[in-house]
């Protein structure tokens, strides 16, 4: 028995990069709560990933392995996820807050009997309970929730937990699960990749984003010139992207991508907050504004006041110039 | 098409920062002067959405269920000059104090009450929580199936068509009905009533609903049910001090910029 069990997730490279901050998160909440730290996994060709999660910090693997769960559908992964944690039978169930996480945690924590809290920012053992801080009011607002029953479900933002050193003496002992033959009712029939050009956002040292004060979704063809020159991500806030200026895929925010680049370029984004919790947490913040009483000014390290439309072409020259 | 949508009366999201304050103490927000509450704006396109398979199926209802305070009448009477038909208002002290599973439960209750729909739409989350796990909770405790975060709806004969907005681009989902959709920003504006619907609207019956009406002791609801607690509301604070770049043309602000990201070794 585990006393946390994370829902993981898998892409080309393995474990994604919020599973391994979620076990990073679970080892050490494990130490105040007691008991260890197991790792589910719900996916097609799963080998590669439960090795890498014993080095992440997993005692124990469960493997749910089958053509059927290759990917996330709300009824496939349901009854699924519900078997693992009646075997488990764990005190905290982590997931992130990721596609899968939003519409999976809910659900699941309904079936069991008890109750979800989503997109978490931190996290801290008070007894036997998980005490989790999380954003709401669209980012005006922190506030800090327990679950009372159990198991405690909790989801948790991306980036907002820091992973284990990969530690490859350490292995996980694979347990593997049977998975029936589900029965769908609501049942995915095809899916749109958005183009995906260039730097994934939530990979990116470097982004640049633009927002409504762009005036026109033409800018964002300059934007991805400037991105170009300092090999950087092009987001957009969401106020440019409901006005179809930019794909939804590329929205920084509550309701989008969550991003901490070491650089964010914020031009033409007044800083609304749900805005700032998908870029609160870059490690620096450049905003280009023409108005200087712009919110996102209060957050950002440097800024320009003037218009973007004349600076972005100067601002490409001096960093193609000093980059060079 | 009978559909019902489930609303909320919130503080206006819109509300700048600098008049967004909250009751610590109380672990409340306080209203903010001269700003009136609006219904969420994820729920005002999910009765948008609602309306739109309304009419395409030519026939059908689409009822308005909102449970809280007075004001939450606000927001139904929103819905109802938005078009919509009917309205219901959970209304009963016993409801104070709740969290998403003791308001999912009354809603489910509710929604038993008046019959199952064909479709259930909510939208993404309330934007004042940001929970957004009222219409998955909904779908488990009436056992049906469910898709979340929606940009488009569409009916397709007896089934519901659905593009879901995931990390890396679109999901095509079918629905049979009856089942429970929510609804994202990407979902575009939702209609804005005129003068004279909201005329209609307001002379319009809402039926109030209580704790015991729906069947539910006062100990399943409000703060008495609760499954998750709160200790402390606040608002975060920025310790970033920012420093503008000065410059007589662009050119020289943006050298500015550059040199003092290599001087902080940010490049």
């Amino acid at each position: 028995m585990a006393s946390i069990l994370v829902f993981g997730e898998t892409d080309d490279t393995g474990l994604t990069a919020p599973t391994l901050e979620m076990l990073g998160a679970a080892s050490r909440l494990s130490g105040d709560l007691g008991g260890g730290v197991a790792l589910a996994l719900l996916g097609s060709g799963l080998s590669g990933a439960a090795a890498a999660a014993g080095p992440a910090g997993a005692d124990t693997v469960y493997t749910a392995d089958s053509d059927a769960l290759a990917s996330y559908q709300t009824d496939s992964y349901l009854p699924v996820a519900q078997a693992i944690v009646e075997q488990d039978s764990p005190s905290v169930v982590l997931m992130s807050q990721s596609s899968m996480g939003r519409d999976l945690a809910p659900r699941l924590a309904t079936r069991l009997g008890t109750a979800a809290i989503m997109d978490s920012l931190g996290l801290e053992v008070d007894g036997d309970r998980v005490k989790a801080t999380r954003s709401c009011y669209g980012g005006n607002a922190r506030q800090v929730v327990t679950v009372q029953t159990d198991p405690q479900v909790i989801t948790v933002r991306p980036k907002s937990q820091d992973p284990l050193e990969a530690d490859s003496s350490r292995s996980a002992e694979v347990v593997a699960v049977n998975v029936a033959e589900p029965t769908l009712r609501a049942r995915t029939t095809g899916k749109e990749q958005a183009e995906s050009e260039g730097i994934r956002l939530e990979d990116a040292e470097i982004v640049v984003s633009g927002g409504r004060g762009l005036g026109g979704p033409e800018a964002f063809a300059d934007l991805e010139s400037l991105a170009g020159v300092l090999t950087a991500a092009v987001g957009s806030s969401r106020a440019a992207c409901d006005l179809g200026w930019y794909p939804p895929s590329q929205q920084v925010g509550l309701t989008g991508t969550v991003v901490s680049p070491t650089l964010y370029m914020a031009i033409a984004i007044s800083g609304a907050s749900q805005h700032m919790a998908g870029c609160g947490g870059s490690k620096n913040i450049v905003a280009i504004n023409k108005d200087p009483d712009a919110p996102i000014f209060s957050f950002s390290r440097f800024g320009i006041v003037d218009d973007y439309k004349k600076v972005l072409p100067a601002l490409e020259a001096a960093f193609a110039k000093a980059l060079d | 098409m009978d559909v019902i949508v489930c609303v909320k009366q919130i503080p206006d999201p819109e509300t700048p920062a600098a008049a967004f304050k909250v009751d610590e103490a109380a672990m409340q927000v306080l209203p903010a002067q001269g700003i009136s509450p609006v219904i969420s704006p994820f729920d005002a396109q999910a009765v948008e959405a609602a309306l739109r398979i309304k009419d395409a199926s030519g026939d059908g209802t689409v009822n308005i269920i909102s449970l809280g305070p007075d004001s939450a009448r606000d927001a139904i009477k929103h819905s109802l000059a938005m078009g919509a038909d009917e309205g219901y208002h959970l209304k009963d002290d016993a409801f104070e104090g709740g969290d998403a599973w003791t308001t999912a439960l009354a809603l489910s209750k509710a929604i038993q009450h008046l019959g199952v729909p064909d479709v259930l739409i909510f939208g993404r989350q309330a934007a004042d929580w940001d929970q957004g796990t009222v219409g998955s909770i909904v779908a488990e405790l009436l056992d049906l199936p469910s898709a979340t975060v929606l940009r488009a709806v569409e009916l397709n004969g007896g089934s519901i068509t659905v593009s879901r907005v995931v990390a890396d681009g679109f999901e095509n989902i079918d629905l049979p009905t009856p089942c429970v959709l929510t609804i994202s920003n990407e979902f575009g504006d939702p209609r804005y009533p005129q003068l004279r619907q909201i005329m209609q609207a307001a002379r319009k019956q809402v039926t109030e609903l209580t704790a015991s009406d729906l069947g539910l002791d006062p100990s399943e609801v409000g703060a008495a049910g609760s499954r998750v607690q709160m200790h402390a509301l606040f608002q975060p604070t920025s310790d970033v001090e920012v420093e503008i770049i000065e410059g007589d043309t662009p050119e020289e602000k943006a050298a500015g910029l550059v040199n003092a990201l290599r001087e902080a070794k940010i490049l």
